[in-house]
This record gives C-alpha cells, sequence and structure tokens, in this order.
C-alpha cells in the first residue's frame, strides 16, 4: 500500500494544475507533482528530477547526495571488514 | 534501476549481515531481541528477500500492523459493499483491497454479483471518471497512512477547485502514531526496537516518533524499502541497543527529510480531522487512529452522502492475529494459520494482503520449508 518507486521527471505539461510526465523503469505517465514544488523550486525546475511516486503522485526528491553517502559508508564497512580479516 | 538495484548488491548484504552478527555478539545472551518492523512494505520485502535468513538467530523480526488494506475491519468492508451496490455508484479501489473479507465476501466478490467497482492506481483516475461520467456517482475507497492520505485529500481539493459534484470518498485513512502508541502501551509487549515505516515519514517528518525513544525509551530507524535499507535499519537499531541508546534515526535520509513534507502535511491538516476511534482488524479500537472529512469538505464524504450500514462485526474468534501483531506469536502458532485461514480465504487480517505476515509467511516461509 505504501510502496512507492523512483521515477525521473522528463516534462511538465501544465504548470498551473502541477502535471508533469515521469519515466518509471522505461514508462511515461503523468504524475502530479504539486508536493516537490515550492517557491525555491518551481515546476519547470522539477525536468530531470529524480522523484519516489506514490499513487501518481511525486512525494519526495530524491536526494542523489545522501544516496551516494549511504552507499559509501556500506561499501566502506566491507572494506574495514577486509582489512580486518573479518 | 537507479537507486534501486545499487540497494539490493549482494556484496554490501554481506557485509552487513558480518556487522550484525558481530553486534549482536556484543549485546551478549539474553533472551532474543525482537524488532518490529511497522510498516507492510518492510514485511514484504523482508519476506521477498529471505532477510531473516541472514540475520542471528537471537534477533527476532516482528510484522507489525503497517498493512491498512489488513486491518480494515469488517465492518466498514460491509459499509464500503453497501455503496458500491447503488445503481448509480462506480465505486473505485485499489487493487489490494479487493479481497478483504466483509460478513457477506468481498469486493471481488460485489463485483462478480454485478456491482460496478473499478480498480484504479491512483484518486485522480477516479476523479477522471467521475469527469467521464456526470450521470454517476463516482466513490473512491480510501485506504491507507500517512503516505496516502495525502494524494486523496489533494485529488479532493482538486475535485472542489474544478466544482465536480459526482465524487466522493468513503475515507478510511488511518495514522501511525496512535497505532504504534497503542503497542507500546499494550502490557504483553516485548519489542525493544522499531523498524520505521519509511514513506508515511517522507510525509510526516521523524519528530513525531520522538516520544517512542524519549517516553517509552525504544529505539525507532526510518528506513528505506530495499533489502540494503531493511538490513542496515536492523543494524543500526541493534546498534543503539549494544550502547544503550534509544534514539530516532533516518537510515531512509535519500527520501526521507527531518520535517517531512510540508506540500502533503498542508493538504491533509486542510481535509481531514481526527476521529475519537476507529476501529482495526485483529487490534480492536484505538483511539484517534483513523481520520474523517472536515465539516467544510462534508460533500465529498461518501459516508453523509450514503447512508451506511456501520454495523460493527467482531473478528472471527479463533483468529489469533492481535497477538501475532505483537509478537506473541510467530504467524504459523495461530490455530488457525494455513488450514481455516490461507491466502484465498483469508479469515484474519494478517493474511489478507501480501504485505501481511501471515500471507508473506505462508507465501515464502512455507516455499522455504
Amino acid at each position: 500500500m505504501c510502496l512507492g518507486i523512483p521515477a525521473q521527471i522528463v516534462r511538465i505539461d501544465d504548470a498551473e494544475r502541477m502535471l508533469a510526465t515521469a519515466e518509471v523503469g522505461g514508462v511515461r505517465r503523468q504524475v502530479n507533482i504539486i508536493c516537490i514544488v515550492d517557491d525555491e523550486h518551481p515546476p519547470e525546475a522539477c525536468v530531470g528530477d529524480w522523484v519516489l511516486l506514490h499513487v501518481g503522485f511525486a512525494m519526495s526528491r530524491i536526494d542523489a547526495a545522501e544516496a551516494a553517502e549511504t552507499l559509501r559508508l556500506l561499501a566502506e564497512l566491507g572494506e574495514l571488514q577486509e582489512a580486518g580479516g573479518a | 534501476m537507479k537507486y534501486v538495484d545499487e540497494f539490493r548488491d549482494r556484496d554490501k548484504a554481506g557485509a552487513l549481515r558480518r556487522e550484525i552478527a558481530a553486534v549482536t555478539a556484543s549485546i551478549g545472551p539474553v533472551r532474543p531481541i525482537q524488532i518490529m518492523e511497522v510498516c507492510g512494505g518492510h514485511t514484504h520485502a523482508i519476506f521477498r528477500y529471505g532477510l531473516e535468513a541472514m540475520l542471528p538467530d537471537m534477533v527476532e523480526l516482528v510484522h507489525g500492523p503497517g498493512c491498512p488494506v489488513c486491518v480494515l475491519p469488517t465492518g466498514r468492508v460491509d459499509d464500503c459493499i453497501a455503496i458500491a451496490e447503488r445503481p448509480e455508484v462506480i465505486l473505485t479501489t485499489f487493487g489490494d483491497a479487493m479481497r478483504v473479507p466483509g460478513s457477506r465476501g468481498s469486493l471481488l466478490q460485489a463485483k462478480a454479483n454485478g456491482a460496478d467497482i473499478r480498480m484504479v492506481y491512483s484518486p485522480t483516475d477516479a476523479l477522471a471518471l467521475a469527469r467521464q461520467h456526470p450521470d454517476r456517482e463516482v466513490v473512491f475507497f480510501g485506504l491507507g497512512f500517512e503516505t496516502t492520505m495525502p494524494s486523496t485529500a489533494l485529488t479532493v481539493l482538486e475535485a472542489e477547485r474544478d466544482g465536480i459534484g459526482n465524487f466522493s470518498v468513503f475515507c478510511n485513512h488511518i495514522t501511525i502514531v496512535p497505532t504504534i502508541k497503542a503497542i507500546l502501551e499494550s502490557p504483553d509487549l516485548r519489542i525493544d526496537g522499531f523498524v520505521g515505516p519509511g514513506h508515511v515519514s517522507m510525509v510526516i517528518g521523524t519528530a513525531p516518533y520522538q516520544f517512542i525513544a524519549r517516553q517509552y525509551r525504544k529505539p525507532l530507524v526510518v528506513s528505506g524499502f530495499e533489502p540494503l535499507d531493511v538490513l542496515q535499519s536492523v543494524w543500526m537499531v541493534l546498534r543503539q541497543i549494544a550502547e544503550g541508546r534509544a534514539e530516532i534515526e533516518n537510515q531512509y535520509a535519500r527520501v526521507v527529510a527531518s520535517g517531512g513534507n510540508a506540500a502533503a502535511q498542508r493538504a491533509i491538516g486542510r481535509v481531514y480531522e481526527p476521529r475519537e476511534f476507529f476501529e482495526w482488524r485483529g487490534l480492536g479500537s484505538i483511539d484517534y487512529s483513523g481520520v474523517r472529512f472536515r465539516d467544510a469538505y462534508s460533500r465529498f464524504d461518501a459516508e453523509r452522502r450514503f447512508a451506511v450500514p456501520g454495523v460493527r462485526i467482531a473478528d472471527p474468534q479463533a483468529c489469533q492475529c492481535g497477538e501475532v501483531l505483537k509478537g506473541a506469536l510467530k504467524p504459523h502458532q495461530c490455530r488457525v494459520f494455513g488450514t481455516a485461514c490461507t491466502p484465498e480465504t483469508p479469515m484474519g487480517a494478517l493474511m489478507v494482503s501480501s504485505e501481511g505476515a501471515c500471507a508473506a509467511y505462508y507465501r515464502y516461509a512455507a516455499k522455504a520449508a
């Protein structure tokens, strides 16, 4: 029920109605972007954004730096274990 | 797929497995450590990827109540079917609600008997149907925790803006905090820490969980849904236990901001108000755990537009969902598991959807055995 899927905004369809086209695993569908838009991030700035899509709504912009940081930490765990002979 | 495949990496999972074993060993020989994943999405991921088998025997996962389809009580399903059977109504629903049993069958059976019930991917699809069929009443079966709540609220706001009069919602949305509180207050509680819901937190942020750490001294780690996310979150909970900490941590920072999503929270606040109590399948009534529409939006409330029977129907007595939900029993220890209660003919809440602990256990654990 609460499942979400990463998608990329590829086009703004109607900025006033907050409608955009997103690509989800190679498939395109219309999504609502009202939850990822604010004064500092207007609709036109959303093209190219990776978002978390839930029942037709982009609910969060995925933070690339945070994703990279999580993966870096996990890679480091493995390296530390190897160095420690684990 | 980006942001998916890299969080399923086998080597990193192996590294996490070793860290989990090490930190568990450092906690020393105590009774088994019980960690509850609150969200049904996590339950599904745990079974799909066999994550429990990667944990030491000392660590037990308890599969919590966070599947809104599963916990929907019989009486509400009956009310929904009563609405769907009205000749003017097109009832729209997410697919996973179709098989939830009411006292006279499920939506799927009502559809087979001629009710106009259609599955939709989004509440906006339901609103589009209302635009296409101005001569019919289109009702959306609104279900889910805070993740799904904003989409329903925003769709109602769009219907209001566009003056669409033949659209309404049968609102069964529920909220996470009173639910976790009810679990924490239960006398037979044995949970040592929580893996917290990722997408609910994307909406509400991490602050609403602080009472779990401060008042109940239990750690909670907000988690993503890929295998590495869940393993890392379990590791983070165990580290807190090992170090004697009880804090709210966020493993899923790529999606969850500490303040949540402001636009979604505004939509929720504008459209809904708390119900004094809401009935749950398997858990009974929980105070302030559900929401209804504010008076200003009463015309979009299907419960007020159509009289519903509103009969409260007790859970089947044989079911032990409540004990399984609280970690007192494993799914297969329930007296009707796999016999009277199966995914094809579910009796209890947890057998209903693939996110329910018993259905997941039946499907994956039975296969592995």
